[in-house]
C-alpha cells in the first residue's frame, strides 16, 4: 500500500507539473505537449490509484496467455504490436509523401505540408517501428541467450511505455511545427531529455539481464545490440547538446554552429544507420537466422572480426555527408577512406547470415520466413556495397542531393531493416502467444512477393531518377554554359516519382497483409491451407535456467 | 555449454558454444574477404598520403598531389572561363545594338542568356518565362518599357521601381480607392469601362458613366483609348494580356490599391556581359523588337504596352 501511494505520489506531481507547464507556456505547441505528458501522467495516476494488475489488463485486451513465471515476455509483445502498429503508419506516411512529391496538389497547409510529414514519415519507420522492433527483440533475444529473466521488469514496462511517449511527443510535434531542423535529430530539447532518460533505464535493463546471465560467454547477438544502445546513447546526447530559450517554450538553439554544427550531425546522421540500422538488426539477424534454418552460425572467427572492425570504423564515416562542402578536406577524406574500408566489415555480416543457410538452402524454397531473410541479407550486403562506393568523391559529385541517395537509403531500409524486422514479427508471434504456428505461412509469401516488388520499384526507379537528375545538373551546352534550370529536373523526374509511389503502395500492400495475419494468429486462429516449412519450437526448452551453468 | 562437434553438413567443426541451441561453426575468415579488406586499407592509406588527409596542429597534410577542393573548383572555372573568353571579351567590346549583325555571336549571348536567366530570373519569371499573376510573361510582345535589345538591357541594368537607383524604371499609379480619389462605386463604373475597352463585356449604364471618370483621371498615362504609354511605363488595357489579372475583381484591386511590381537592378548583380547575354535571351523568346530610332508617340503606338 505504502509504495502504491508512493507512486501516485510521483505521478501526481509530473501530472501537475505538466499542468503548470501547459499553462504557463511560451507557445502553444509546448502547451500541448505538456498537456500530452499531463495526460500520460493521469493515465498513470488512474492505474496506480485503482491498483490495476497490469498484466491481467494486457492479457484481457491482447488474449496473451498467462505467464508462468519464465521469459518475461509481456514487454516484447507490446513491443511486437507496437512495431507492427507504427510500421503501418511510417508506411503510410511515406506513401503520402511520395504522393505529395509527385502531385503537389496533396500538400495541405500547414499541418500536412511535406515539410512536416517527410520528418514523421522518417521517425516514424526508423525511432517507432525500427525503435520498437529494437527493443521487443533485444529483450526476447537477451534473455534466450542468457537463459535469465529480464533484470528490472518494472524498468523494462518503463523503457517501452516511456518510448511510445518518446514516439508521440516527437510525432506530434513536427505536425505542430516544432523542430530542431537536424535530419533524424529533429525533436526539440525536452523530448532529447526524456529520451535520454528512457534510454538509460533501456541500458540498465539491458546491461542487468547480461550480468545475471546463466550462460559463460555473452552470445555475439548481445555485442551488437550493446553496442548499439551505447553508441546511440552517445550520439544521441552529443547531436543534442543545446540551450532551451525557455524552460516553458519549445525552443532551444544549438551548442554547435556552422560547420562544427554540420559535422556533429552527420557524424550523428550516419552512426544513427551504422548503429541503429546496421548494428542493432545484426543483432537481430544473429539470433533469429541460425534459429529460423536450425542451422550453427557460419563462423564464429568471422563474427569477432567483423563486429570489432565495423564497430571502430563505422564511427568515423559521418563526413562523407559532407564531401564538396565547407568542411576541411582532410576531413572529408578521412570521411571517404573509413566508408571504403567499411565495406568488408560490413558485409561480413552478410556473409554469416547467408551461409549460416550451409546445409539448409533448401528452406529458401519451403520456408517463406528465411526467404525474407536471405532477401534481407541481400538487401543489405547490396546497400553496404553502395554506401561505400557513393562515399568516393567522384561517385558522390554525381549522386550527392539526388534522389539516387533516397534510392540508397529504402534499399537499406525497406530491403534490410523492413524485411528482416516482419521475418523477426512472424518468428516471435505464435512463439510469444503460445500458438501452434502462425495463421497463415502463404501470406507471409504473399507479403514478401509484395514487399520485394515494391522495394525494385523504388530502387529502380530512384537510381535512373537519381542519375538523371545529377547528369541533367551538370549538363553544360555547346558554348559552355549550364543547359538545364532546377526545374526541368524536377519536371523530368516526374515519371519516376510516380512509379516510387507505385512501389511504396505496392510496400504497404504486403505490411496490410502482415497485420491480418499477426492479428489472425493472436486471435488464435488458423488458416487451412497447404502446409509450409517453419522452425520448430520446443517449449520446454524456452525457460531460464535458474541455477548458474558453471 | 556444448561441446565441441563436427557439423555433418559442412564437415566444419563447432567453437563448442552454445546459446538457447545456436551453435557456431570455427570456419576461418573467407580468404577473399580477408584480401579484399587487406585493400581497401592499402587503398586508404595510399588514398591519405595522396590527399589532404592527416589533422595536424594548425593545418593538415596537404597531399603528395597537392590536390584540394577549392583548388579543383578554380581549375574547372578557369577552363569554362578560358574556353568562353573570346565570345565574352567580343561581347565586352561591342554595343548591344550591332549584335544582330554578328549571328555566331548572337548565338552564343542567346546561350548563356538562357543559362544566366535560369539561375537569376526563373523565381518571378518562370522556368519558360512566361511569368504568373504580377510576374511579366516575356514571351509575348506586350511590353511595359520596350521590347529592343537595347531597351531590355537597360531595363536589366537599372531595374523596375529598385530603391535607390536613378534610372530605375518608375511607374506609380495612385491608389485611387484606397486614397478616396475615387468612390468605390466609381471606381467599378471604371472597371466596367476597362472591361469594354478589350471586349470582355459589354458597354453598359455603368461603363458609360465609367468612361468619363477614364477620360479624367486614367486617360492622361492609359491613352485615350486605353492603349498604354511605355513612356509610363502603362499597360495596355485593351488587349487580352494582364499582369495584374484581368476579372472585374482584378481591376478594382488595381484601382483602389495598385500592386507595383519590383524587379532588382541587375547592373549591380552580373557583369556587363552577362546582362548583354541576358538581353539577348529575353529578346529571342519571341517578342523582340527592332531598334526604335526615336520613339514613337503613345497614343498611336501600333504595339502594345502591359
Amino acid at each position: 500500500m505504502v509504495t502504491v501511494l508512493a507512486r501516485a505520489g510521483v505521478w501526481l506531481v509530473v501530472l501537475f507539473l505538466a499542468v503548470i507547464a501547459a499553462a504557463l507556456a511560451a507557445d502553444g505547441g509546448f502547451a500541448i505537449h505538456m498537456a500530452i505528458v499531463a495526460l500520460a501522467a493521469f493515465v498513470c495516476l488512474w492505474f496506480t490509484l485503482r491498483n490495476t494488475d497490469y498484466a491481467a489488463v494486457s492479457r484481457g485486451i491482447f488474449r496473451m496467455p498467462v505467464d508462468e513465471g519464465r521469459y518475461d515476455d509481456d514487454p516484447i509483445r507490446w513491443g511486437v504490436i507496437a512495431t507492427v502498429f507504427w510500421g503501418m503508419a511510417g508506411f503510410a506516411a511515406g506513401l503520402f509523401i511520395a504522393l505529395q512529391l509527385t502531385w503537389p496538389v496533396l500538400n495541405f497547409e500547414p499541418f500536412l505540408n511535406f515539410g512536416r510529414l517527410r520528418p514523421l514519415h522518417t521517425s516514424a519507420v526508423i525511432f517507432a517501428f525500427g525503435g520498437n522492433a529494437l527493443i521487443a527483440t533485444s529483450f526476447y533475444v537477451v534473455q534466450r541467450t542468457c537463459r535469465a529473466r529480464l533484470a528490472f521488469p518494472g524498468l523494462a514496462r518503463f523503457v517501452f511505455w516511456g518510448y511510445q511517449l518518446f514516439i508521440v511527443l516527437a510525432a506530434t510535434g513536427y505536425l505542430l511545427g516544432i523542430t530542431e531542423s537536424k535530419e533524424y535529430a529533429e525533436p526539440e530539447w525536452y523530448v532529447d531529455w526524456w529520451l535520454t532518460i528512457v534510454w538509460v533505464a533501456y541500458l540498465a535493463v539491458f546491461v542487468g539481464t547480461i550480468i545475471k546471465r546463466s550462460e559463460p560467454h555473452i552470445y555475439v547477438a548481445n555485442w551488437f545490440y550493446l553496442a548499439f544502445i551505447i553508441t546511440v546513447a552517445m550520439l544521441h546526447v552529443v547531436n543534442n547538446l543545446d540551450m532551451p530559450v525557455s524552460l516553458l517554450g519549445s525552443k532551444s538553439y544549438p551548442l554547435f554552429a556552422g560547420v562544427q554544427g554540420a559535422l556533429v550531425q552527420w557524424w550523428y546522421g550516419h552512426n544513427a544507420v551504422g548503429f541503429f540500422l546496421t548494428a542493432g538488426f545484426l543483432a537481430m539477424m544473429y539470433y533469429f537466422v541460425p534459429k529460423q534454418a536450425e542451422r550453427p552460425v557460419y563462423s564464429y572467427r568471422l563474427s569477432i572480426i567483423h563486429f570489432w572492425s565495423l564497430i571502430f570504423l563505422y564511427i568515423w564515416a559521418g563526413p562523407h555527408h559532407l564531401h564538396y562542402t565547407a568542411l576541411p578536406d582532410w576531413a572529408q577524406t578521412l570521411g571517404m577512406v573509413f566508408s571504403v574500408m567499411l565495406w568488408m566489415p560490413s558485409w561480413g555480416g552478410m556473409i554469416n547470415g547467408l551461409m549460416t543457410l550451409n546445409g539448409a538452402w533448401d528452406k529458401v524454397r519451403t520456408d517463406p520466413i528465411i526467404r525474407m531473410m536471405v532477401m534481407a541479407l541481400a538487401f543489405y550486403g547490396m546497400s553496404t556495397f553502395e554506401g561505400p562506393m557513393m562515399s568516393v568523391k567522384s561517385v558522390n559529385s554525381l549522386s550527392h542531393y539526388t534522389d539516387w541517395t533516397i534510392g540508397h537509403v529504402h534499399s537499406g531500409a525497406l530491403g534490410w531493416n523492413g524485411m528482416i524486422t516482419f521475418a523477426c514479427v512472424y518468428y516471435l508471434v505464435p512463439r510469444l502467444w503460445g500458438r501452434e504456428r502462425l495463421y497463415s505461412l502463404r501470406m507471409v509469401n504473399w507479403h514478401f512477393w509484395l514487399a520485394t516488388i515494391g522495394i525494385v520499384f523504388y530502387a529502380a526507379s530512384m537510381w535512373v531518377a537519381g542519375i538523371t537528375q545529377g547528369l541533367m545538373w551538370r549538363e553544360y551546352g555547346p558554348d559552355g554554359y549550364l543547359v538545364n534550370s532546377f526545374a526541368d529536373t524536377v519536371a523530368a523526374l516526374h515519371p519516376m516519382f510516380i512509379m516510387r509511389a507505385f512501389g511504396g503502395l505496392l510496400y504497404l500492400a504486403g505490411a496490410v497483409v502482415m497485420v491480418v495475419n499477426v492479428w489472425a494468429t493472436i486471435l488464435g486462429k488458423l488458416r487451412r491451407e497447404a502446409p509450409m516449412r517453419d522452425a520448430a519450437y520446443d517449449p520446454v526448452a524456452d525457460r531460464p535456467i535458474l541455477a548458474p551453468a558453471e | 555449454m556444448a561441446e565441441k562437434r563436427l557439423d555433418e553438413a559442412t564437415n566444419t567443426e563447432t567453437v563448442g558454444h552454445e546459446w538457447d541451441g545456436i551453435e557456431e561453426l570455427n570456419t576461418p575468415l573467407p580468404r577473399w574477404w580477408l584480401w579484399t579488406f587487406y585493400a581497401t586499407i592499402v587503398f586508404a592509406i595510399g588514398y591519405c598520403v595522396a590527399y589532404p588527409a592527416w589533422p595536424m596542429i594548425s593545418g593538415a597534410t596537404e597531399g603528395v598531389l597537392g590536390w584540394s577542393s577549392r583548388g579543383q573548383l578554380q581549375n574547372e572555372l578557369d577552363a569554362q572561363q578560358a574556353a568562353r573568353a573570346r565570345t565574352v571579351a567580343a561581347l565586352a567590346d561591342m554595343p548591344i545594338e550591332q549584335l544582330p549583325d554578328h549571328p555566331e555571336l548572337m548565338r552564343a549571348a542567346i546561350a548563356g542568356g538562357s543559362a544566366a536567366f535560369k539561375v537569376n530570373c526563373v523565381q518571378c519569371h518562370g522556368a519558360g518565362a512566361a511569368g504568373s499573376k504580377g510576374y511579366p510573361n516575356l514571351n509575348d510582345d506586350d511590353w511595359l518599357w520596350g521590347g529592343d535589345l537595347k531597351t531590355i538591357e537597360t531595363t536589366l541594368i537599372h531595374g523596375v521601381r529598385q530603391p535607390g537607383d536613378d534610372q530605375t524604371r518608375q511607374s506609380m499609379m495612385p491608389n485611387f480607392g484606397a486614397d478616396g480619389l475615387l468612390t468605390p462605386e466609381q471606381v467599378g463604373q471604371i472597371a466596367d469601362y476597362v472591361l469594354t475597352l478589350s471586349g470582355k463585356a459589354r458597354a453598359s449604364a455603368s461603363s458609360q458613366q465609367g468612361a468619363q471618370i477614364f477620360a479624367d483621371n486614367c486617360a492622361v498615362c492609359h491613352g485615350a483609348a486605353g492603349k498604354g504609354s511605355r513612356q509610363f511605363g502603362a499597360p495596355n488595357l485593351s488587349d487580352a494580356i494582364w499582369l495584374d489579372g484581368g476579372r472585374r475583381e482584378d481591376i478594382v484591386a488595381q484601382v483602389t490599391r495598385p500592386h507595383h511590381g519590383v524587379m532588382p537592378a541587375w547592373g549591380n548583380r552580373l557583369d556587363p556581359v552577362t546582362i548583354k547575354m541576358l538581353a539577348a535571351y529575353v529578346h529571342s523568346l519571341g517578342g523582340g523588337e527592332d531598334f526604335a530610332e526615336t520613339p514613337a508617340p503613345p497614343d498611336t503606338q501600333p504595339t502594345e504596352a502591359e
